[in-house]
């Protein structure tokens, strides 16, 4: 990775990529989605600047995905490439959840309302695999030495099992992996 | 309406600069003023539109416009939308303007190479933590394994697996 010079998309071309990432998504998945467009299918950025990207998208309050989404319109093309991603990737979902939220309100207690919470709850249990299989993949490509994978290890379950704060786990394993990236730099 | 339009953008807008760690976190605190404060809606409409919008393509917190709607049609939703969203991206959007300025910074590469493993940790993290924050039944840890195994090993489309999450769980139902 990173060896080829990523390729600078222009803003209509961006727009539709965050239009494609928007309607495709589902659920929790959303940064396996960014990911397949920007990087693997696209090329616009490597892995590496899509994960600080990623993390740095976690530190600033606000939803992940949209914030990575403002992250990579930014990065691409300064403030329009902001509002084009940001546009892009939320005008159809939110047209489509107005009309889910419309729908459900008048079938509820039917039976078609039944059958649509139902294959909601799949299409989220997927979705969280979604999430956890990105999880796997980035970690096969990036993660080698045992410290790194130590600080992922520490990070997933501490908060998504042990239910920490998030802020409190960020605390403390930033510097972690920030002197942990030092040391190895200085070998 | 114009007051209530007032009490959205407040309540969305103090939230957005508050989730830390994305959208779910500010959701007890979301439920307690739309349910409990303000009564836009009941707890279980809650949350079903905390379904509906985890379900429908887009972000989770999309669920803010489901709430404006229910309580001020279509200008609701859309105050509750610019609230929610814009405050947090006007941060972002000056983060990775620094961020894109130091391209060739050594501190940036340093912290490429801190950050990577921090963020596949958050990517585990969080759906670890859907599933924890979800009635998750037997079929549908089945589906999410399956789905876990499946995108990161072969190459078949989201789409079609999350079509199959959706008819497993309807025959299982």
């Amino acid at each position: 990775m990173g060896n080829r010079e990523p390729s600078r998309p222009s803003l209509a071309s961006l727009f539709a990529a965050f239009v494609s990432i928007g309607i495709m998504s589902f659920g929790g998945g959303l940064a396996a989605w960014i990911r397949r467009e920007v990087v693997q299918r696209r090329g616009w950025m490597d892995d590496q600047q899509f994960l600080s990207g990623y993390a740095l998208s976690q530190l600033v309050p606000g939803a992940t995905n949209v914030n990575l989404s403002v992250f990579i319109g930014t990065h691409l093309r300064g403030a329009a490439g902001a509002v084009a991603a940001l546009v892009g990737l939320t005008a159809l979902p939110v047209a489509i959840v107005l009309a889910l939220g419309a729908i459900y309100l008048h079938s509820r207690g039917m039976l078609g309302g039944a059958l649509f919470s139902t294959a909601l709850t799949g299409m989220g249990a997927v979705a969280i695999g979604l999430n956890l299989g990105t999880g796997i993949r980035l970690g096969r490509l990036h993660i080698r030495r045992l410290m790194p994978i130590l600080v992922t290890a520490v990070i997933a379950i501490s908060i998504g099992v042990l239910g920490f704060r998030l802020l409190h786990v960020l605390a403390v394993m930033l510097p972690v992996s920030l002197a942990l990236a030092w040391l190895e730099q200085r070998q | 309406m114009i007051a209530t339009l007032v009490q959205l953008a407040l309540l969305f807008g103090g939230l957005s600069l508050l989730a830390f760690g994305g959208g779910t976190g500010v959701l007890p605190d979301m439920q307690r003023a739309a349910v409990d404060a303000h009564h836009w809606l009941t707890g279980p409409e809650f949350l079903d539109f905390f379904a509906i919008s985890r379900a429908a393509p887009g972000p989770g917190s999309l669920i803010v416009v489901l709430i404006g709607q229910k309580a001020a049609g279509l200008a609701g939703a859309l105050v509750s939308f610019a609230a929610m969203f814009g405050p947090s991206c006007a941060l972002v959007y000056f983060a990775a303007r620094v961020w894109h300025r130091a391209a060739h910074a050594a501190w940036r590469a340093l912290l490429e190479r801190a950050l990577a493993p921090v963020a596949i940790g958050l990517t585990f993290a969080s759906g670890l933590a859907l599933i924890r924050g979800t009635e998750h039944g037997w079929v549908a840890y089945a589906v999410t394994t399956v789905a876990t195994l499946t995108f990161a090993f072969t190459k078949l489309h989201p789409l079609a697996l999350l079509a199959g999450g959706a008819v497993v769980l309807l025959l299982a139902g």
